[in-house]
């Protein structure tokens, strides 16, 4: 199948895109299209313009600056993967984008464009919410930014309104000696996921659990923070007691129940994933070779 | 719809000036405009990796970007893979030595994916898990997979060529 009809548009500054986007009725932006063509071929989008963010300029890189990895939206997937400064200070990111699609969809697909998409099933946007994301949004009326928990309003759909369009995303950096892991279940290898969950942990010097952030993707409209877990973690002895007490609370989140997955195997995978992730995590945290 | 765009495309070396509406996708070009018919197109949305092209040296699925979009860009496909004379590639003589290849709809990607392994790779050694990760990006409907696993573990760990018989002649 093909696309209906639209008018291309190709700008190549920030000044002619917010113009396009302030002036045209039912626009849809063009990132790395690794969502949206598929849309656009099966005829579930068929919008009226298709505005290209591909050729303006500056929307990409990725920079560490004050405790801060800056990333543009229009930086493609593979770059985030192979980036040593991710590797560096946000293992996490890194870890998990090896799971979103495939190398020849990361070679094309952005981080914007996975976060402004908001699938349900996508990884990056569970990263976002346990890292406590913060969303660079512009349009001609000026720059916003919000808290990525903040950016979902339902299924597929975001507080970026029709005249803007996300254009940086700032991870605040943990502690050098954090540990991090990312868990999925997917119904064949590479491919959505049915549950992933996303995890950061720092151990105090007295070897507790000084900070932790767990986040859980797939249950519902958009990921979930299991604060209840999280909680069971804080001030605790990364011991199997601590980790099992705060996977139990994990497979607590409410959850629904689609074609492939039903509610409560949903949870199941939670507690599951969130085990593992948090053993992985917390061997990290305490190993000192672990950057 | 009779919007068009012109744009030039560099396929296998030779320059194209095409005439596009901007609707359509990059295998569609390749396909009905050039008479490229070696890249084949499955899903149409992304899954089954058979339109796999390298963009200026990465892969992609060519259904899920615009014509529009390559204007100014190089792609290699599978026309261009073979040597002008017709001598196969290695990665190609491997898949067939290894009986990589079944009904050979998916393989042109398969061929393109491995392309981007072995430049990546640049002379370093990867093990299977590696080989199946890179793969996964590309449906085998008859399930051929540990024949292309085998070839390409072959033809990018030469060293291993000697070790590594094709797995049918394993089995006898």
């Amino acid at each position: 199948m093909k696309p209906a009809p639209f008018t291309y548009h190709r700008p190549t500054s920030r000044t002619e895109l917010f113009d396009l986007l302030g002036s045209l009725d039912n626009a849809r932006v063009l990132a790395g299209g690794q969502s949206l063509m598929p849309m656009l071929n099966l005829r579930i989008a068929a919008p009226d313009h298709l505005i290209d963010l591909n050729a303006v300029a500056g929307l990409d890189g990725i920079e560490l600056s004050n405790g801060i990895l800056r990333i543009g939206a229009m930086t493609r997937q593979r770059a985030v993967e192979r980036s040593p400064v991710v590797a560096r200070h946000l293992p996490l990111l890194g870890e998990a984008m090896r799971h979103v699609g495939f190398q020849q969809t990361r070679n094309r697909g952005t981080i914007g464009g996975t976060i402004a998409h908001m699938d349900p099933t996508a990884e990056i946007p569970v990263v976002a919410l346990a890292a406590d994301a913060t969303l660079v949004i512009e349009s001609a009326r000026g720059e916003r930014s919000i808290a990525f928990a903040d950016l979902s309003t339902g299924y597929l759909t975001t507080q970026v309104e029709p005249d803007e369009a996300l254009v940086r995303i700032d991870f605040p950096v943990w502690p050098e000696r954090h540990g991090s892991a990312f868990e999925e279940v997917t119904r064949r290898g590479e491919s959505f996921a049915i549950v992933s969950v996303a995890v950061l942990v720092a151990l105090d010097s007295a070897g507790r659990v000084a900070r932790a952030a767990i986040a859980v993707g797939g249950l519902v409209e958009a990921p979930l923070r299991a604060e209840a877990a999280e909680t069971a973690l804080i001030g605790h002895s990364p011991d199997a007691g601590a980790i099992a007490a705060a996977a139990a609370a994990a497979a607590t989140l409410p959850a629904e129940g689609d074609i492939y997955a039903p509610e409560d195997y949903k949870q199941h995978l939670a507690g599951v994933l969130t085990e593992r992730a948090l053993q992985r995590a917390l061997a990290r945290a305490g190993d000192d070779r672990h950057v | 719809m009779s919007e068009q765009r012109a744009i030039r495309i560099v396929v296998n070396g030779t320059a194209h000036d095409v005439s596009v509406e901007p609707r359509v996708h990059l295998a569609d070009v390749l396909r009905h405009q050039l008479k490229l018919t070696g890249t084949h197109i499955g899903c149409e949305h992304g899954v089954c990796g058979a339109c796999t092209v390298l963009l200026d040296g990465a892969t992609v699925r060519s259904c899920l970007l615009l014509a529009a979009q390559a204007d100014g860009c190089t792609i290699e496909t599978i026309e261009g893979v073979a040597a002008p004379d017709g001598a196969l590639h290695p990665i190609q003589s491997a898949l067939a030595k290894h009986h990589g290849l079944q009904c050979g709809y998916c393989t042109p990607g398969v061929v393109m994916t491995l392309i981007e392994l072995q430049r990546e790779l640049a002379g370093r050694s990867i093990d299977e898990t590696g080989v199946r990760h890179a793969l996964a990006g590309n449906l085998c409907r008859c399930t051929g997979y540990q024949g292309m696993v085998d070839a390409a573990l072959a033809v990018l760990n030469p060293s291993a060529e000697a070790q590594i018989e094709p797995t049918v002649a394993k089995r006898r």
